[in-house]
């Protein structure tokens, strides 16, 4: 039971591809591997989290109310998160500064509250948490991997592309500016989207 | 028990805030000291990156400490008066007793605030070093500001041309004219921000022209 929860949301439930959450912060972060890697960790540990909570409290919450009590906990873990990192990991805690608002009004994290802690047991909501946490970050690390390559050749800040190749040191290469901008993202992620529903073709829709 | 009520509503309501405000008040008033501290510790290493003695702050056992050291023995805080208006100036003195003028940098970028340091050599022309750092650039973009591609650029520019006009330094859109000494290049895909950055300079180190020229005669 548990290793289902935890293999789906890595590909064949995959809160990208599949059910198109977090699309908004997958098209910001991931111009560079390095902030890519820092935001799906923080994403996987707050919405881990969250859900465990949301879940220990599920009997409890008043339906009426029962977004706000969500976004409350969510948002409390984030500025926790903020906090600890600003006082231990300052290095870090400056690059993530821009996306704490993001891991907020992350749809993934309101989408798995609602439709997995509200009605199961705090374990199996954790494990969900960090295995949708996990698969929106295999989608963050392949967009920025190829973003990262191609628009300024390098990866997590070392050069790949060797100096002498571009056009400027005398060579023929130039990297591809498209890459550096937002609809390059939309595009790289469509086209994870299509690979994976030429795979699972019960995606398709009639 | 009837979770839908409105008495259970509000008292659930008004116990989750006090208990969220609890926790989180506990932690800002227990990490605020080593969180104000490690603030501290960055504005000094980025003064010290503008003169370049932060060099070795990574490879440093303790880099704390050595930047702490580092400040203590080269570093000066002081200020000038210009226009009833105090002005910060960290005042640099090297090994062999020249001397450096570090100007504090404010400006805005495109999401939010940016800053740093640059600091002129005691002809009160060339530029020394310079750093930069920024609040909420968009990475990759405008938050390459903060790598040495961008900021080393500044070193050995002059912010006065062969007249003696104030021209301060140019962030050019598609590359500085090559030998120039007023122009940087831009960062692509980071125009506003680079944009932010040049207006920054020459807005900051312009109130501190008086001071200069005063300094400049008097030796």
């Amino acid at each position: 039971m548990d290793k289902k929860i935890f293999i789906e949301p890595l590909f064949k439930n995959n809160p990208i591809s599949v059910l198109v959450l977090g699309i908004c912060s997958a098209l910001a972060v991931t111009v560079k591997l390095e902030p890519a890697l820092v935001m799906t960790l923080s994403v996987t540990i707050v919405l881990g989290f969250s859900e465990a909570i949301v879940s220990l409290l599920r009997k409890t919450i008043p339906n009426r109310i029962r977004i706000i009590v969500q976004l409350v906990v969510v948002a409390m873990l984030v500025i926790l998160v903020d906090q600890i990192l600003k006082a231990f990991a300052y290095e870090v805690s400056k690059q993530l500064s821009v996306f704490v608002g993001l891991i907020i009004t992350n749809c993934i994290i309101m989408g798995r509250i609602e439709a997995f802690a509200l009605a199961n047991k705090p374990w199996p909501s954790f494990v969900d948490g960090i295995a949708n946490g996990l698969g929106y970050g295999i989608i963050l690390i392949a967009v920025a991997f190829f973003r990262e390559l191609f628009g300024s050749g390098t990866l997590l800040g070392y050069n790949i592309v060797p100096a002498s190749w571009y056009i400027k040191n005398g060579g023929f290469y130039e990297n591809n500016g498209l890459f550096i901008l937002p609809p390059m993202a939309l595009i790289l992620v469509g086209m994870f989207i299509w690979v994976q529903r030429s795979i699972q073709k019960e995606l398709i829709e009639e | 028990m009837d979770t839908n009520n409105n008495f259970y509503t509000i008292a659930y309501a008004t116990l989750m805030v006090i208990v969220v405000a609890v926790i989180l008040a506990l932690a800002s008033s227990l990490l605020k000291e080593r969180q104000e501290r490690n603030v501290e510790l960055e504005r000094k290493q980025m003064v010290l990156r503008s003169v370049h003695l932060a060099g070795k702050a990574n490879d440093a056992e303790d880099k704390d400490s050595y930047i702490e050291q580092q400040y203590a023995k080269y570093i000066t805080d002081s200020s000038i008066i210009e226009n009833g208006k105090e002005l910060i100036l960290y005042i640099c003195k090297l090994d062999n007793n020249k001397k450096q003028y570090i100007i504090p940098l404010k400006g805005s970028g495109l999401w939010g605030p940016v800053w740093g340091y640059i600091s002129l050599k005691d002809d009160y022309n060339t530029i020394a070093g310079a750093v930069f750092d920024h609040k909420s650039e968009t990475p990759g973009l405008g938050a390459e500001i903060t790598t040495p591609a961008f900021y080393k650029q500044f070193t050995d520019k002059q912010i006065f041309d062969n007249s003696g006009k104030y021209v301060s330094v140019q962030v050019v859109k598609g590359g500085a004219a090559p030998g120039s000494k007023h122009q940087v290049d831009a960062i692509s895909g980071g125009t506003i921000t680079s944009e932010a950055v040049e207006e920054m300079i020459s807005r900051n180190v312009n109130e501190y022209l008086n001071f200069f020229k005063s300094n400049l005669e008097n030796n």
